[in-house]
C-alpha cells in the first residue's frame, strides 16, 4: 500500500499532526494505530494543559519557561522550551475553535488551576478529563477530511529506512492476521511512552512502548531513557490515576499519623512540589514506617485528603476522580481519605529528535523523511522530569509542528518504486512472525510470563531509588529475558485477531526498551530529576548536565552524549519548592 | 473464596460455542476486565478481548454481562454478586473473534452527521482567536461531549436491531453535541442528514441506549431534543 504520509500512533500527537496535516496539503495521509484509533492512553491524561493563556503581572511565558526548565532538573533543552511556551497558548486556542468543551469562567474565558511546579495557575482543563476530551474533539475533526485514512488495529512490526531515509513499514492487521508493507514519502511516529515496561502503572494496557525498541533496531537513537516518571498518586492495588488536579484544586496528603508530611520535604509548595519529589516523599514516609498498609496486596501508601474540599469542587471540578475513588477503592472521597501511592506514569525519554521533531540517526543526522512527535520523543522539553500538564501541550505542539512539516516534505518528495528490497523485507517479517514466532513447537514460556519476569526485573532493579549494585544484578536478569524471548510460546495457532502473536510482538520491543533504560541508569552516577541514586545523591553538573543517546551496536546497547542547550538560564540552582 | 465460573461464548470466524473456565479470586474488588485477563494469561490465551486503559475512558471492552451490555473494565464482582459470569460479543455487531466485534459502521455512521465544529475553515485553522463559551452555553451540550464512543448504546438499540441503516444512538447524540455547541454553525447541513428515515425519526423511544451508556451520556434525550428542534423549525440548537 502506498500513502503520501503515514503517522504511526494515534493519541494526541498523532491525531493532531493527521489534521494539521490535512490542512496543509492535499496530500494522501494514513494513520496506523495498533488499537483504534480513538481509543490510545492520551484518553487518559485527567488535569489539563499548560498554557500562558492571559498574560498579566503574575504570569508570563519567560516564567512558564523557568519552572519548566528548573522542573526538568536543567536537563531540558531550553530552545525548546522556549518553543513549547510560546506554542501552547496557540494550541489551547486551536483546541477551543475545534471543539474541547473547556471549562470556563463566567465570562467565557477559559478556566485555569494550579498544577505541580507551576508558579502560578496555568493548567487549562476540561473537568478532569482533559485527555478523552482533546481525543475526542480531535478523532472527530478527523472525520471532516477525506484525505485521512485509519487504519485501526495494524500493528506496525518494522520501520524500513535506507541510507538515512525513511521508505516504509510493514504492520499486521490485526483483524485479518495479514501482515501488509506500507510505502510513504514520509512518517511521524506518535506511539507514546513505554509505561508497561513496569508492573505498577498508571498507563494503560497498551503503553508498551515495543516502538522504541523498533527503533533502536531500525538504527535509530534513544535519548534519556532512564528518566522514568512516577506519579505521586495511583490508586492501591490498581494503579489508577488520581490526577494531580486533586491537589491542584487543594487536596492534602497525609500519612498514618494524620500529618501532611509533604512540609518536611518541600515546605513552600508542599503537595504541588514536582512530581519527582513529591513521589519520593510519599516512598520515604512509606519506608519509615509512616504509611498505612493495604491489606489483601500488601502495598504500602498514604492517604490523598480531599474531604475538606467539598461537594461543590469534587463535582465540578474533579468528577472523575470522585468517580473512580468510589467505583474502584469503593471510598467516598467526601468522607474518607483515598489510598495512594506512586506509579510509573511517564517516559521522560524517547526517540532521538531535534527541537522541531525531526528524528536523528545516533551520530545526530536526521532521517530523511521521519519526524517523531508526543511521549515517543525526546525532544527534550522535559529533560529529568516533566511537570504536570506540560505533556498535553507537548503533544499538541509537536502534533502540530511535525505534522506540517512533513506535509510540505511529502509534497515535494518522490513517491518510493515498489522495489523488490521492499517486498523482501515484507517477506523477511512474514517469515519471522508467522512461520518463526507462531508455528514453535510447543513446551516453550508463555508471553505474560515472561513479562511478568520483565516488569519485576525493572522494578526492582530501576524504581524510583536506584543503586549500582542492584542495577548491576538487574541488567543480567534483562540479558537473560531476551535470550529466553528466542523460546517464548505463542499458544494462539490462528490468523484473525491473534492478541497472543501481538503480545509477543510487543514483549519483543519492550525487552530493548526497557535495556535502554537500564544502560541508561547505570551509567549516570548522579541524582537528578527522578533517576535518583542512593550511591550518587547529588546533581553533578560538571560531569553529568548532557543527555544520553542510546543505540544498538552490533546488536548491543551503546552510549554516547551530547549537551544540553542552554540559552537564557545559566544558573542552575539546587531545586527547592 | 470460591471458584468463579466464567462462561464466555467464543467464535473463531467459522463456528460459535460456549466455553467455561473457573476462575480462583482473592478479591471481589476487581472487574470483570480482570477476571478476563487472568484467564488470557494464566489459561487460555487464545481468548480474544479488546481493551486497553481498564478505567472505563477508552472504550474498548463493551461486552454483555449476565444479558446487560456493559464495560468490562467498569463491572465490579462485588457488583454481580452471582458466582457464574457469563460474557457475550456485543449485540448487532459482527464478531471478528471470541468477544471482539467490528464496530467501524458506527464510525462510519458518526462521520454521516459531520461531528466536528462546522464554520470558517480558514479561521479555524489559520487565526488564533479565543471564540470564548460561557458556563451556560457549555452546560447545554456538555453531557453528550462524555461519549466514548464504545458502541454499547449501539448493541443495546432495539431499532438498530432490526433496521442497519438507522443512524443510531451515538451518531445522533453527535449530531446533537456539535449542533448544539455555541461555537458550531453547522445545525442547517446537519438537520437535513438527521431529518430522514435514518434519522431521528426511527427513534422508538425505547431508551435502552440512554440506561446502558457508562458515561451517563442519555443519548434518547438527544434524540427527542432534535426531533424538537426539527418540529419548530429551529435555526440554532
Amino acid at each position: 500500500m502506498k500513502h503520501d504520509l503515514l503517522i504511526i500512533g494515534s493519541g494526541i500527537a498523532g491525531l493532531r499532526a493527521a489534521l494539521q496535516a490535512a490542512y496543509t496539503a492535499k496530500i494522501d495521509i494514513a494513520i496506523l494505530s495498533k488499537v483504534q484509533v480513538m481509543r490510545s492512553h492520551s484518553v487518559s491524561a485527567e488535569g489539563g494543559m499548560s498554557a500562558v493563556l492571559y498574560p498579566d503581572k503574575n504570569d508570563s511565558l519567560e516564567l512558564h519557561a523557568y519552572d519548566t526548565v528548573k522542573g526538568s532538573d536543567y536537563l531540558a533543552d531550553q530552545d525548546a522550551v522556549e518553543l513549547l511556551v510560546q506554542m501552547a497558548p496557540i494550541e489551547v486556542r486551536f483546541l477551543e475553535r475545534i471543539g474541547v468543551p473547556w471549562s470556563r469562567l463566567p465570562d467565557g474565558r477559559m478556566y485555569q488551576r494550579a498544577f505541580g511546579g507551576m508558579s502560578v495557575p496555568r493548567t487549562t482543563f476540561a473537568a478532569d478529563k482533559t485527555g478523552f476530551f482533546i481525543m475526542s474533539t480531535l478523532y472527530q475533526n478527523i472525520l471532516r477530511f477525506d484525505n485521512i485514512k485509519q487504519y485501526h488495529e495494524y500493528f506496525v512490526t518494522k520501520l524500513i529506512i535506507e541510507n538515512g531515509e525513511f521508505k516504509g513499514v510493514t504492520a499486521l492487521d490485526l483483524k485479518t492476521g495479514e501482515l501488509k508493507l506500507f510505502l510513504a514519502k514520509a512518517a511521524i511516529i506518535a506511539t507514546g511512552g513505554a509505561g508497561r515496561l513496569y508492573r505498577f502503572t498508571t498507563t494503560a494496557h497498551s503503553t508498551t512502548g515495543e516502538m522504541l525498541g523498533l527503533a533502536l533496531r531500525s538504527g535509530l537513537a534513544l535519548k534519556d531513557m532512564e528518566f522514568v516518571q512516577w506519579h505521586p498518586t495511583a490508586l492501591v492495588p490498581s494503579g489508577i490515576l488520581v490526577s494531580e488536579a486533586a491537589r491542584g484544586e487543594g487536596g492534602y496528603l497525609v500519612n498514618k499519623q494524620g500529618e501532611r508530611f509533604m512540609k518536611r520535604y518541600a515546605p513552600q509548595k508542599m503537595e504541588l512540589a514536582p512530581r519527582d519529589i513529591v513521589s519520593r516523599a510519599i516512598l520515604t514516609e512509606i519506608a519509615e514506617g509512616r504509611g498505612f498498609v493495604h491489606e489483601e496486596s500488601g502495598m504500602g501508601y498514604v492517604g490523598l485528603d480531599l474531604r475538606h474540599l467539598g461537594e461543590g469542587v469534587l463535582n465540578q471540578k474533579i468528577p472523575f476522580i470522585t468517580e473512580l475513588a468510589h467505583k474502584y477503592v469503593g471510598v467516598d472521597p467526601l468522607e474518607e481519605l483515598i489510598p495512594v501511592r506512586p506509579a510509573v506514569h511517564y517516559t521522560m525519554g524517547g526517540i532521538h529528535v531535534d527541537t522541531y521533531g525531526r528524528v536523528l540517526a545516533p551520530d545526530g543526522s536526521w532521517v530523511r523523511g521521519l519526524w517523531a512527535a508526543g511521549e515517543a520523543a525526546a525532544v527534550s522539553v522535559h529533560g529529568a522530569n516533566r511537570l504536570g500538564s506540560n505533556s498535553l501541550s507537548e503533544c499538541s505542539v509537536w502534533g502540530r509542528l511535525t505534522g506540517e512539516a512533513a506535509a510540505k516534505y511529502a509534497m515535494e518528495a518522490p513517491t518510493p518504486a515498489t522495489d523488490e528490497r521492499y517486498i523482501k523485507a515484507a517477506q523477511g517479517e512474514e517469515s519471522r512472525i508467522f512461520d518463526k514466532l507462531l508455528h514453535k513447537e510447543t513446551g516453550g514460556i508463555s508471553v505474560y510470563e515472561l513479562k511478568g519476569r520483565l516488569q519485576d526485573a525493572m522494578e526492582q532493579h530501576f524504581g524510583p531509588f536506584r543503586q549500582g549494585s542492584t542495577m548491576k544484578e538487574g541488567i543480567p536478569k534483562l540479558l537473560k529475558i531476551r535470550e529466553d524471548f528466542a523460546n517464548v510460546r505463542v499458544e494462539d495457532g490462528g490468523r484473525v485477531y491473534n492478541q497472543n502473536l501481538k503480545d509477543a510482538l510487543e514483549l519483543d520491543g519492550m525487552i530493548d526498551a526497557a535495556l535502554a533504560v537500564a544502560y541508561g541508569a547505570l551509567a549516570r552516577q548522579e541524582s537528578r530529576g527522578a533517576h535518583y541514586r542512593l550511591d550518587y545523591p547529588r546533581r553533578d553538573d560538571e560531569n553529568w548536565l548532557k543527555h544520553t543517546v542510546a543505540f544498538f551496536n552490533g546488536g548491543q546497547i551503546q552510549l554516547s552524549y551530547i549537551p544540553v542547550r542552554i540559552t537564557k538560564w545559566t544558573k542552575f540552582e539546587e531545586r527547592k519548592y | 473464596m470460591p471458584a468463579l465460573t466464567v462462561k464466555v461464548k467464543r467464535f473463531d470466524g467459522r463456528k460459535s460455542w460456549w466455553q467455561e473456565y473457573k476462575v480462583d479470586i482473592k478479591s471481589r474488588k476487581i472487574s470483570v476486565l480482570d477476571v478476563l485477563l487472568k484467564i488470557k494469561e494464566e489459561q487460555d490465551p487464545t481468548l480474544a478481548v479488546r481493551y486497553s486503559c481498564r478505567m472505563a475512558i477508552c472504550g474498548s471492552c463493551g461486552m454483555v454481562i449476565n444479558g446487560v451490555p456493559r464495560l468490562a473494565c467498569q463491572t465490579l464482582l462485588a457488583e454481580i454478586k452471582d458466582d457464574t459470569i457469563t460474557v457475550e460479543p456485543m449485540w448487532n455487531h459482527r464478531v471478528i473473534k471470541d468477544l471482539v466485534v467490528d464496530t467501524e459502521p458506527n464510525f462510519e455512521k458518526l462521520r454521516k452527521v459531520k461531528p466536528y465544529t462546522i464554520r470558517d475553515l480558514k479561521e479555524i485553522y489559520e487565526s488564533d482567536r479565543e471564540i470564548g463559551q460561557k458556563p451556560e452555553e457549555l452546560e447545554k451540550y456538555y453531557n453528550f461531549a462524555y461519549c466514548i464512543e464504545c458502541g454499547l448504546c449501539m448493541a443495546a438499540c432495539p431499532v438498530v436491531a432490526t433496521n442497519p441503516r438507522f443512524l443510531g444512538p451515538m451518531a445522533l447524540a453527535a449530531a446533537y453535541r456539535w449542533s448544539a455547541d455555541s461555537r458550531d454553525q453547522g445545525w442547517p447541513v446537519r438537520a437535513k442528514i438527521v431529518d430522514t428515515d435514518e434519522g431521528v425519526w426511527s427513534c422508538h423511544l425505547a431508551y435502552t441506549c440512554s440506561a446502558v451508556c457508562p458515561r451517563g451520556v442519555d443519548p434518547g434525550f438527544a434524540i427527542q431534543l432534535v426531533k424538537a428542534a426539527l418540529m419548530r423549525r429551529a435555526k440554532k440548537l
